[in-house]
C-alpha cells in the first residue's frame, strides 16, 4: 500500500537528524491560518475531493482515524465509486483549514455518515468526470466504460488527470436528492479486506503519531496538577527547579507547568517543583458512591418508553421481581498518554493534537482565548486510541496557553498520572428495573429508572482543565454523550416504562467511553431480562425472541445466528448439577444499537473459581449486522477490539479516589486485561451489500458486561450486578445466594 | 551539558546530555529523534518503550543512560528491520493487520521478538505468558498472539 496522508509523511523533513516541519515544503498547506481558500461545505464537491493532473485523488475529511482503520475504509469508499485505484487515494483529516465539517469522530458514525457523504461527493465527481469526457471524445455516456480513473470509448480514452486535473468541480451536494451510487454487486474494493494504509508504518517504527512531531523552536512542557482537585494554588518555590538546566516555571492562576528546552528537563523540573496548594475535599466517599448518586438532586425526568400503564400492571402482576444494577466511574486509559503542540503567531493559533473533534475544538479554543475562531487552526495528527473524549482536548488546550503565556512554540506531554487523574470520566450510573409476571411466566410490566447525568442540550463541549484552572472562558457543557441511549428496549411488553433521572451532578467531570450509556444500560437491561428469563423457567435464548418485533427480522436471525455459532445449549439457567472448584456458563446478549441501527448478539462462556471468585471468560461468540460491510477485517478488528476492552471494563476496571482526588493514578492502580485473560473470539459477520452501512465501532461493547453477568449466573446461580465484577464481589455475592 | 557515546541500530552515536541518569527512552527519541519506542507510562508498567540492549528487550523508559555501556547494543523497532527485510516478526503483524490504534505495538513486537529468539516453538500460553507485562488498550491482543505464532513458524 502506498498511499499518502497528512501530514506524516507530506510535511516533514528529516533534517539533522530531528523530524522538522517544513514551513516552506507545502506553503499553501502550512501557512498560518487559512490557506488560498478551498471549499469546505458538505454540499461541495470540491470539499472532498482534489483530483491532480496525474490522477492522483486527495480525500479530505473531517473524519479522523482513532486507530480504528477508517482512514482506509473511507479511502476504500471514495475509490470504489470513482473507480480509481485504492493506491491512488491520499487522505487528509481533521484539518479545520482543509477538511469539511462531518461532525466528531464518534458515535460510530464515521462509516454510516462520513462514509455515506463521501460516497456522494465521489459519485457525483464520476459522473462529472463521465459528462466531460463524452463530450472530449464524441462519444455517449452510455457507451463509455470507466477504468482505473481512465474513460474510454470509441477507441479513444481521456484520463481524470487530463479531464479536471486540479481543477475545481463546482458542484454542489443535496443530500435530500441523493446522487445516484454504484450497485453493490459492482463493488471490487467495496467488501474486501484491504491492508490498512497505516500497519506497516506503525510496524517499522515509522509513523509518526502526534507523540513524534515537532516544530522547530519548540519548548517542551509538562503541567503540574492541584494534588486535589478543588485546590488552589497558594505559592510556588521557583528556586526548587534551579539546578534543572532550562526548566522554568509557567503560572497563571491554579494552572501550573514546567516548561524546558527538551523533554527530560521538563520531567524533572515537574516531578521537583515544589508548590502549596489549599487543600480540598469536594469529592464523594467513595464507599458511598452509589448513595450518593441517587442522592443527587434531579434537573429533570426524561421519559424514554412509556406504554400502556406500567404501575398499575405491576400492582397486579402475580409475581414481581426488581434489582438494582450499578456500573463503576471509568477512565479512558489511552496507552499514550495525550500530547499536543501550540504555536501563536501573527495573532493567529495552530494547534496539533490528536482530538477525534478538531472542527469543536477550534471553538472551543477560540472561546477560551477570545479569538475568532477563523484565527484558530486545528489540525489532527494520530494519537494513542481515545475511545471517546479523553485528555487530548485539554492537552491543546494546556499548550495554547503555554504558547501564549512563553510566545513560543510549546509542546505539552502528560504523564501517566495527569492521564488516569485529569482525563474526563465515564460517569457512575445506577439503575433500578422493576418488572412483573403473570401465573404463566408472561412479563406484563417492564419499568426501569436510570439515575445518570445530564447532558447540557446540544453542548459537546467538556470544559477544559486549564479554563477551569485559569476561570478562562469556558461554555462549561455537561456532557457524558447520548447516554439516554438503549434506556428503551427492543422487547414488546404490554406495559413498559423507562425513565431516566437526569443528575445536576456527577462527581468527576464527565465525558464519553466508547459505548457511553448505550453500555451500561444494555448491561441492566439484558441481566434484568435474564433475571425474568429464569423466573420464568425460560430459555434466555428463547426468552427474548418470544417478545421481539416480529416484524424485525434482522434482529431475529441476529439472535439466532448467534445461537447457532455458539452451539446453545438450550435450557433455563443457572446450569446446576456443577460441584466441582471451577463452574463454567454461558450467557447471552441482544442489542439493537440505539433501537435504530446495528445488530449484535453475543454468547460468553465463563469459568468461575469457586474458592477465590475469579471468572474467567473463556470465549465470545458474536453475530454482527451492520449492513453493508466495507472492510471485512477491518470489522473483525473492531469487533475484537471492542469485546477485549469491554471485558476489561467489566472484570477489573474502577475509578478509585479520596475525597480529594483520584488515586488510582497508573496501571498497578487501574489494571486493565492482560494477554493471559484474554478470551478467544468467533465471529459470524452478517453482510448486507445492499443495505446502508451502519457503526460497528461500539455496538460489540454494549453487549458484553450483561452477557459475562449472564453467564456467571448460569455458572453458579447469583447475579451480578456491580461491574466490575471483581472476585471479592463474586465471593460476597456467592456468600448472599 | 556533556557527550554520550551510544552505540544505537548499528551505529556509534553521539548525543548531548544534561543529565546522565535521563532514561534511555529520552535519548532516543528526543535526541535521536527515533519513533519506534514510545512514552505510555515512564513507569516500568505498559512496555510501550521497550528496546532491546544486547539482544535482551529492555523497558527504556526506567533504564539511565548511565546504566548503558558505550558499546552495548541498542536496538529499537526501526533497527530490528527494514521495509525491504522486515523481521519475522513485524512481517507478522502486517500479516496478521495486528495493530489499532499502535500505540502498544513497539513494545509487543520487541517483547515478542526476543522472546522467540530464545524460544523457537512456543505454544499459545507460552506466548500470552510472554507479552503479560506488555498492555494493549484497544484489545488487538487476539491478533497478536496470531501474529507471533506466525512469527514463531515462519522463524
Ligand atoms: S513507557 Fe516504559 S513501560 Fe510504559
Ligand atoms: S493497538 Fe492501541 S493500545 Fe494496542
Amino acid at each position: 500500500m502506498n498511499i499518502r496522508f497528512q501530514p506524516s509523511r507530506r510535511d516533514m523533513l528529516k533534517g539533522g537528524g530531528a523530524l522538522i516541519v517544513s514551513f516552506t515544503l507545502t506553503p499553501q498547506a502550512f501557512a498560518q491560518g487559512v490557506p488560498a481558500a478551498k471549499p469546505l461545505a458538505l454540499t461541495e464537491v470540491d470539499s472532498y475531493l482534489v483530483i491532480d493532473a496525474k490522477g492522483a485523488v486527495t480525500l479530505y475529511t473531517g473524519k479522523v482515524d482513532l486507530g480504528t482503520g477508517v482512514r482506509t475504509a473511507l479511502a476504500q469508499i471514495a475509490a470504489e465509486e470513482l473507480d480509481v485505484p485504492f493506491d491512488r487515494i491520499e487522505v487528509v483529516e481533521g484539518d479545520t483549514a482543509l477538511t469539511p465539517e462531518q461532525g466528531s469522530t464518534w458515535g460510530s458514525l464515521s462509516i454510516q455518515v462520513g462514509g455515506i457523504q463521501i460516497r456522494q461527493a465521489a459519485a457525483a465527481a464520476r459522473a462529472a468526470l463521465l459528462e466531460q469526457a463524452a463530450a472530449r471524445l464524441g462519444a455517449k455516456k452510455e457507451d463509455l466504460t470507466i477504468t482505473d480513473g481512465i474513460v474510454s470509448g470509441s477507441g479513444r480514452q481521456v484520463s481524470y488527470g487530463e479531464l479536471i486535473g486540479g481543477k475545481r468541480f463546482s458542484i454542489k451536494l443535496d443530500p435530500k436528492q441523493p446522487v445516484p451510487t454504484k450497485d453493490p454487486k459492482a463493488f471490487k474494493i467495496v467488501g474486501k479486506s484491504v491492508q490498512r494504509v497505516d500497519i506497516p508504518d506503525k510496524v517499522m517504527g515509522t509513523f509518526s503519531y502526534m507523540h513524534d512531531f515537532r516544530v522547530p523552536g519548540m519548548l517542551h512542557a509538562r503541567v503540574v496538577r492541584p494534588p486535589a482537585m478543588g485546590a488552589t494554588l497558594q505559592s510556588v518555590d521557583e528556586g526548587s527547579i534551579r539546578d534543572v538546566p532550562t526548566a522554568r516555571v509557567v503560572r497563571q492562576a491554579n494552572f501550573l507547568a514546567v516548561v524546558a528546552e527538551n523533554e527530560w528537563a521538563a520531567v524533572k523540573g515537574a516531578q521537583m517543583l515544589k508548590a502549596t496548594w489549599s487543600k480540598w475535599e469536594g469529592l464523594p466517599e467513595q464507599g458511598k458512591l452509589y448513595e450518593h448518586v441517587r442522592a443527587t438532586k434531579v434537573a429533570k425526568d426524561e421519559v424514554t418508553a412509556n406504554v400502556g400503564d406500567s404501575a398499575q400492571a405491576l400492582g397486579q402482576g402475580a409475581r414481581k421481581i426488581s434489582a438494582t444494577y450499578d456500573f463503576a466511574i471509568h477512565t479512558h486509559g489511552s496507552m499514550g498518554p495525550s500530547c499536543a503542540i501550540a504555536e501563536f503567531r501573527d495573532g493567529k493559533l495552530t494547534s496539533w493534537s490528536a482530538s477525534q473533534a478538531t472542527h469543536n475544538l477550534r471553538k472551543q479554543l477560540a472561546k477560551m482565548f477570545s479569538m475568532s475562531p477563523d484565527d484558530v487552526r486545528c489540525i489532527y495528527f494520530e494519537g494513542a486510541g481515545c475511545y471517546g473524549r479523553n485528555g487530548h482536548e485539554d492537552a491543546a488546550a494546556d499548550a495554547a496557553l503555554l504558547a501564549q503565556l512563553t510566545s513560543k512554540p510549546v509542546r505539552v506531554q502528560w504523564s501517566r498520572a495527569d492521564e488516569h487523574g485529569w482525563d474526563p470520566k465515564g460517569p457512575p450510573t445506577l439503575i433500578d428495573l422493576r418488572a412483573a409476571l403473570d401465573a404463566s411466566g408472561g412479563v406484563t410490566a417492564w419499568e426501569s429508572e436510570f439515575f445518570i447525568p445530564q447532558q447540557t442540550p446540544g453542548g459537546f463541549n467538556v470544559p477544559f482543565v486549564a479554563a477551569t484552572l485559569t476561570g478562562m472562558p469556558s461554555d462549561d457543557h455537561i456532557a457524558p454523550g447520548n447516554i439516554f441511549q438503549n434506556s428503551n428496549i427492543p422487547y414488546k411488553f404490554p406495559n413498559i416504562k423507562a425513565v431516566c433521572h437526569r443528575l445536576e451532578t456527577t462527581p468527576f467531570r464527565p465525558s464519553w467511553i466508547r459505548t457511553p450509556g448505550r453500555m451500561q444500560n444494555t448491561y441492566a437491561n439484558e441481566c434484568f431480562m435474564d433475571e425474568l428469563a429464569a423466573a420464568a423457567g425460560v430459555d434466555p435464548v428463547e426468552f427474548r425472541l418470544r417478545y421481539l418485533d416480529p416484524a424485525d427480522m434482522r434482529g431475529i436471525e441476529c439472535l439466532n445466528r448467534v445461537a447457532a455459532l455458539a452451539k446453545w445449549d438450550k435450557r433455563p439457567s443457572p446450569k446446576g448439577g456443577q460441584s466441582g472448584e471451577v463452574a463454567t456458563g454461558r450467557g447471552v446478549t441482544y442489542c439493537k444499537y440505539e433501537l435504530v441501527r446495528t445488530y449484535v448478539a453475543v454468547v460468553a462462556e465463563v469459568e468461575v473459581k469457586r474458592e477465590t471468585g475469579e471468572i474467567r471468560c473463556t470465549r465470545f461468540y458474536v453475530a454482527h449486522d451492520c449492513g453493508q460491510i466495507i472492510n471485512p477485517d477491518g470489522l473483525m478488528n473492531q469487533i475484537e477490539g471492542n469485546i477485549i476492552q469491554t471485558v476489561s471494563r467489566t472484570l477489573k476496571e474502577e475509578l478509585k479516589f479520596d475525597r480529594s482526588t483520584v488515586t488510582s493514578l497508573d496501571w498497578a492502580s487501574y489494571p486493565i486485561l492482560t494477554f493471559p485473560e484474554v478470551p478467544e473470539i468467533v465471529m459470524d459477520l452478517i453482510d448486507r451489500p445492499t443495505a446502508p452501512p451502519w457503526g460497528a465501532g461500539e455496538p460489540a461493547a454494549a453487549v458484553v458486561p450483561s452477557a459475562i453477568s449472564n453467564a456467571v449466573f448460569d455458572a453458579i446461580g447469583v447475579r451480578l450486578r456491580s461491574v466490575p465484577f471483581t472476585p471479592a464481589k463474586v465471593k460476597a455475592a456467592m456468600g448472599g445466594a | 551539558m556533556a557527550t554520550r557515546a551510544l552505540h544505537v541500530n548499528g551505529r556509534q552515536v553521539s548525543i548531548t546530555i544534561d543529565d546522565p541518569d535521563m532514561p534511555l527512552l529520552y535519548a532516543l527519541r528526543d535526541n535521536l529523534a527515533l519513533k519506534g519506542p514510545r512514552f505510555g507510562c515512564g513507569l516500568a508498567q505498559c512496555g510501550a518503550c521497550t528496546v532491546h540492549v544486547d539482544g535482551k528487550s529492555v523497558r527504556s523508559c526506567v533504564t539511565p543512560l548511565s546504566s548503558i555501556k558505550a558499546d552495548q547494543r541498542v536496538v529499537t523497532l526501526e533497527g530490528l528491520g527494514t521495509p525491504q527485510k522486515p523481521h519475522p516478526v513485524q512481517q507478522a503483524f502486517i500479516q496478521e493487520q495486528a495493530v489499532q490504534c499502535g500505540y502498544c505495538i513497539n513494545g509487543m513486537i520487541m517483547e515478542s521478538a526476543a522472546f522467540l529468539a530464545g524460544h523457537k516453538k512456543p505454544s499459545e500460553a507460552e506466548i500470552r505468558q510472554a507479552l503479560a507485562n506488555n498492555l494493549c488498550r484497544c484489545g488487538t491482543h487476539a491478533r497478536i498472539v496470531r501474529a507471533v505464532k506466525r512469527a514463531a513458524e515462519m522463524s
